[in-house]
């Protein structure tokens, strides 16, 4: 079975976000990327399933312009085969990205879509579900534990109750939640290794898509702020606080 | 206009997180029609009619929607939707789950997670763990919104008098099948309802430990949350974590215990009323969100609380 994994590039979670000062969106300017988080959980999760002899051809995919190929890199460093860059120097809504990744994994004929359940920088939450619907293949979004046997996976899920476990016929798009797995560690051969592998670009226009974004962004500013609290000296202090001042308790 | 929002239930009661999407439909304008989708629902769809401000709701009672697996649920959303210029649900894991695989079906765009309604296509949301909102126009013939809770206030359950009225549609797509689900412990209060939450982090040190904040909790009638560091060291299963990945609460009074406030974890807390940090590094980050902050190792100020209440 060849797995699809699709991968985004992001401001690395460690970095605080900053609006610019005209409100049209994040800065990125020199910002430190990384692979979403979620994304490297989708990908470990492939490479498990082939080294269990479950997955065969890995693909790793994006869609975006500019440093994308970086994190496709990372991808393949981690352990994918092979990648594909659909190259666009606009910023795609979900649906439009799902579109794309449809095509892909129909060429490809895969039998797995393996993506992340939300991208930390939008935080939509969209693109696997979106996915799932355009291919009209199974859906299991929020993973944190996949089996595949034969044309069968059984899923177990984390929604807001606790954990929840389906069954879905292969083909399936899946996401990946934190506790899949501990994705692994890129070693300095691997990065020297995934430097050979083949990575295909393709034009986004060359797919005939409609890809028009619906949405307008009106601006993008920072929430207000908290006012500066106090520091108590004794939990006595804190409980006449909690209890006088902010009557809370 | 017209606003349908999906109802979240078990087939027994209707989630209180609808009465906040319920909210966000009264602050679009126009008529208000439910959608109950599930197996022996009649229930649901009575208390449904019940909510203020609603107009019809339409029930689809049928094996194919039990357990509210999203390819199923989809179909018949797409089939409803035809008559609405705007569909609204939950983001929980819900809504978030179904409202995408509708809107791709519709080929529509989704709305994710909005916090405020500036008028019927306009709309705030959040994106960055909450750093930064975005103002975003819609320009889709129907609106796909999931609604973030905890900024609409629930609509009131009672006073309403909707019409009822059973629906068919929707195809068993025969792709899923639900299997079980395991929860953990429902007789302790809420998280995402509860007026105060007491969270543990991995200062904690343990799962054992926790029994700490949950004492306090009894006293207090909170509920008990936690970091994900708490969740992934298997201290607490993971419903409780709090975040940008797992539930976004504001109570009136949140205690965080041994969490350092990372952007992650302060993304679902950081809306909360009163916010009270315990921690013994006096440089965590938690500090500069804190309304209280507490310089002190839990382990004693943690009894001392428990003992003071
Ligand atoms: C300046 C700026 C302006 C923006 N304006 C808008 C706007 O007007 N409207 C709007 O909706 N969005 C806007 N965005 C956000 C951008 O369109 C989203 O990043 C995109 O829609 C995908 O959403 P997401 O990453 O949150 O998807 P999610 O659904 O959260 O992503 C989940 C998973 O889908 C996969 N995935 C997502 N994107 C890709 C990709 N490019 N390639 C491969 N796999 C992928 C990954 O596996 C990812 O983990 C803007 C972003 C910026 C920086
Ligand atoms: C993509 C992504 C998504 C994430 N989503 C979430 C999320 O949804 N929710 C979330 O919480 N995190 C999330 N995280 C993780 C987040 O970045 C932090 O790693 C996590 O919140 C840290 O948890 P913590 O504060 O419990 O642990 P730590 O950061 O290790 O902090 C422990 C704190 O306990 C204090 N402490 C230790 N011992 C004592 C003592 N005896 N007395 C008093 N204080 C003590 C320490 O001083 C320290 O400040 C996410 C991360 C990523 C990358």
């Amino acid at each position: 079975m060849k797995i699809l994994v699709c991968v985004k590039r992001v401001l690395d979670p460690q970095v605080k976000a900053r609006v610019k000062a005209d409100e049209s969106g994040v800065d990125l300017a020199n910002a430190k990327m990384t692979m979403n988080p979620f994304c490297e959980n989708a990908l470990e999760e492939a490479l498990r399933l082939r080294e269990a002899g479950v997955g065969e051809e890995i693909i790793v995919a994006s869609v975006g312009g500019g440093k994308t190929e970086e994190t496709l890199r990372h991808g393949l460093a981690m352990g994918a085969d092979r990648a594909i860059q659909v190259v666009t120097e606009e910023t795609l809504e979900p649906l439009a990205i799902a579109k794309v990744l449809k095509q892909v994994a129909e060429q490809e004929s895969v039998g797995l879509v393996l993506a992340g359940k939300q991208a930390i920088d939008d935080d939509s939450n969209q693109t696997a579900q979106m996915l799932s619907a355009l291919l009209g293949w199974s859906q299991a979004t929020y993973c944190s534990e996949i089996k595949i046997e034969g044309d069968k996976a059984t899923v177990t899920r984390e929604v807001d109750a606790g954990l929840e476990t389906i069954e879905v016929k292969m083909p399936a798009v899946m996401s990946a939640d934190l506790r899949l797995n501990e994705p692994r560690y890129v070693k300095l051969p691997d990065v020297m290794k995934a430097k050979r592998k083949p990575m295909d670009k393709i034009e986004l226009d060359s797919l005939g898509l409609d890809t028009a974004n619906r949405l307008t962004t009106l601006k993008v500013e920072e929430p207000e702020g908290r006012a500066a609290g106090v520091i108590v000296n004794s939990v006595s202090e804190l409980v006449e606080k909690l209890r006088n001042e902010a009557k809370v308790i | 206009m017209a606003n349908l929002v999906i109802v979240e239930h078990d087939n027994n009661e209707v989630a209180a997180a609808t009465l906040h999407a319920v909210t966000a439909a009264q602050q679009i304008g126009g008529d208000i029609d439910l959608l109950v989708a599930g197996e022996n629902c009649g229930a649901v769809a009575e208390a449904a009619a019940k909510i203020a401000g609603v107009s019809s709701v339409k029930v689809a009672d049928d094996a194919k929607f039990g357990h509210h697996l999203a390819e199923n649920l989809a179909t018949l959303i797409v089939e409803v939707a035809a008559g609405y210029s705007h569909v609204l649900a939950s983001a929980t894991t819900f809504g978030k789950n179904v409202m995408p695989h509708a809107s791709a079906l519709l080929d529509k765009a989704q709305i994710s997670e909005i916090v405020e309604v500036k008028s019927p296509d306009t709309f705030v949301r959040p994106i960055y763990a909450g750093n930064a909102l975005a103002t975003v126009q819609s320009s889709d013939s129907i609106k796909m919104i999931t609604v973030r809770t905890i900024k609409f206030e629930a609509a009131a359950a009672e006073g309403g008098s909707a019409s009822v009225e059973a629906i068919s549609g929707g195809t068993d797509t025969g792709l899923s099948r639900w299997v079980s689900q395991a929860v953990s412990n429902n007789d302790q209060v809420d998280l995402t309802s509860a007026k105060i939450v007491v969270s543990g982090g991995r200062g904690m040190q343990s799962g054992d430990n926790f029994s700490m904040l949950h004492s306090v909790a009894e006293k207090l009638g909170a509920a008990v949350g936690a970091s994900r560091a708490a969740v992934d060291s298997g201290f607490v299963p993971n419903e409780l974590q709090v975040g940008q990945t797992g539930k976004v609460i504001a109570p009136d009074l949140y205690i965080a215990v041994g969490i350092s406030g990372a952007i992650q974890h302060l993304a679902g807390m950081k809306e909360s009323k009163v916010i009270v940090a315990i921690n013994n590094d006096s440089e965590a980050p938690i500090f500069q969100v804190a309304d209280y902050g507490l310089v002190a190792d839990l382990f004693e100020a943690v009894p001392e609380l428990d003992a003071a209440l």
